[in-house]
């Protein structure tokens, strides 16, 4: 099983060291033909406005495709921003391979940034998390299904569970926080074993 | 339960810098400008390096003002400078909620003995360092992030580039060396012993190292990255240079791609002119700001 990891900037290094770990072949995604061959994709973590504008037509246009197609795909953080239908405060490009709305850098600035644990349906009740600078989700579409919600303090929220911040629809998953930057695998293992059942 | 400050939120927003560009800034134009380019952040300061080596006098944290209007007009992270042992700017710093301070050389110096007590902060700070020593006392001070010094404002990328040799192959030395001989080689480098046995555990320095100080052409970046850095700061490079938007879109694509020689051949052609440069054995001691 090959998993690449989208490489134009961001934390990528992290990503393949948890693949690897997991006995799993990582290849990094650079440009459109590095597409070729892999099972299932990542993107990591970033800055989304950097990531988009480094993103060619090509690299895009095939990307969006083979998500459409089925391929496993899963966005951290600026990825899940990229993976988005639409996003408030956003001035790059979206994928739309997933049908959310997202909000970018939501909970704050810097200084608002955290780590905690949270619930996640089908992995486990205290998993924990890193949220930097973080997006939430403020709308999901009818197939999508929220895995799992926080509820930030002293913030209104349209519901009294929390904001989305992990979400499935069909072969698409994405979450606001980084897995990616904790030593506990079971969220990549989820996401492997979607690729796993893909194939 | 839920923690913010911790070091490894502070560490993990450096992490998700990696592989790109952090752009010195003096006006929000030129933020929009680096944002529009790509940058992964923006430096906000009240002078570039050059400038402040130009002009000579004391160079300061800018003015609160200025960041703020800075902070509201991009969305990337926003870093700002504080001067060598400022705990004060940096307090202020903080009250305004930049991203990032970088505790820095290229501002004169507030203190010639310490620098800030970094883990009384909320938010992370990048250091400068010259050696692994240097690179492993601001950590141990809580620098969640580490530069290289290089020699700001020359617009000559060799400083940095022996800095970034010097602690690559003393990280190799750490890596290499029998467990029994760490504690004389702390004590050689100046490196506290138990960051030494951190390097030991990751095969790398515990915290993401950039490359800053005299970089000013997408082949300086790629060279950088190439040296095993893990991104770039462009202080005076960009709007020093002739066409500062296209310069800086060229170095926010040879960071990325700085292992492809077609791309960066691509990207280096018709940029106008660079900043113009300094050697270094022109520079007057006292002007060397790498030494603060």
């Amino acid at each position: 099983m090959r998993i690449g990891v989208l490489a134009l900037q961001g934390a990528v290094r992290e990503h393949l060291a948890v693949i690897n770990h997991l006995e799993k072949e990582g290849s990094i995604v650079k440009k459109a033909a590095d597409l070729d061959r892999i099972d299932g994709l990542i993107l990591p973590g970033g800055e989304s406005t950097a990531i988009s504008w480094l993103m060619d037509e090509e690299l895009e246009h095939r990307l969006g495709l083979l998500a459409r197609e089925g391929l496993p795909v899963f966005g951290t953080c600026a990825g899940m921003i990229l993976l988005a239908d639409q996003v408030e405060g956003g001035n790059g490009r979206q994928l739309s391979a997933i049908d959310i709305t997202v909000r970018r850098n939501a909970f704050g600035r810097q200084i608002e940034s955290f780590e905690t644990k949270l619930a996640i349906t089908g992995i486990g009740s205290d998993v924990p998390v890193v949220f930097i600078r973080a997006p939430y989700i403020t709308r999901v579409g009818d197939g999508v299904q929220i895995l799992a919600r926080y509820m930030p303090n002293g913030k209104a929220t349209s519901s009294s569970l929390g904001f989305p911040v992990m979400a499935k629809e069909k072969n698409v998953l994405v979450s606001s926080f980084h897995p990616e930057l904790t030593d506990d695998l079971r969220i990549h293992r989820y996401f492997l074993a979607m690729v796993e059942a893909a194939n | 339960m839920m923690e913010r400050g911790t070091f490894r939120v502070k560490s993990g927003l450096a992490e998700m810098l990696k592989g790109g560009v952090i752009m010195d800034v003096t006006t929000t134009e030129q933020a929009k400008i680096a944002e529009d380019a790509g940058a992964v952040a923006v430096m906000a300061l009240e002078r570039v390096p050059a400038d402040i080596r130009a002009q000579g006098g004391v160079a300061r944290m800018a003015d609160p003002t200025k960041i703020k209007e800075i902070m509201t007009t991009v969305s990337i992270p926003v870093m700002a400078k504080v001067r060598i042992g400022h705990f004060a700017e940096a307090q202020i710093l903080e009250a305004l909620e930049v991203d990032y301070i970088d505790e820095s050389e290229v501002l004169t110096p507030a203190d010639q003995q310490y620098h800030i007590d970094k883990w009384v902060f909320t938010v992370p700070f990048v250091c400068g360092a010259r050696d692994l020593g240097e690179a492993c006392r601001r950590i141990t001070e809580g620098a969640a992030m580490i530069r290289t010094k290089g020699e700001p404002g020359t617009g000559n990328v060799v400083e940095a580039v022996k800095h970034m040799r010097l602690m690559n192959e003393q990280i190799r030395e750490v890596l290499a060396a029998p467990e029994e001989e760490l504690m004389q080689m702390a004590k050689e480098m100046g490196a506290p012993h138990e960051i030494l046995l951190l390097i030991r555990r990751e095969g790398k320095l515990p915290v993401v190292n950039f490359a800053a100080g005299g970089i000013a052409t997408p082949a300086d970046a790629a060279m950088m990255m190439q040296l095993g850095c893990d991104g770039v700061f462009v202080g005076s490079g960009i709007f020093k240079s002739s066409d500062p938007a296209v310069r800086a879109q060229a170095i926010v694509r040879a960071t990325t791609h700085y292992n492809d020689p077609k791309i960066l051949a691509e990207v280096a052609a018709n940029l106008g002119e660079p900043m113009v440069g300094i050697n270094i054995d022109e520079i007057p001691p006292h002007e060397i700001m790498q030494v603060r």
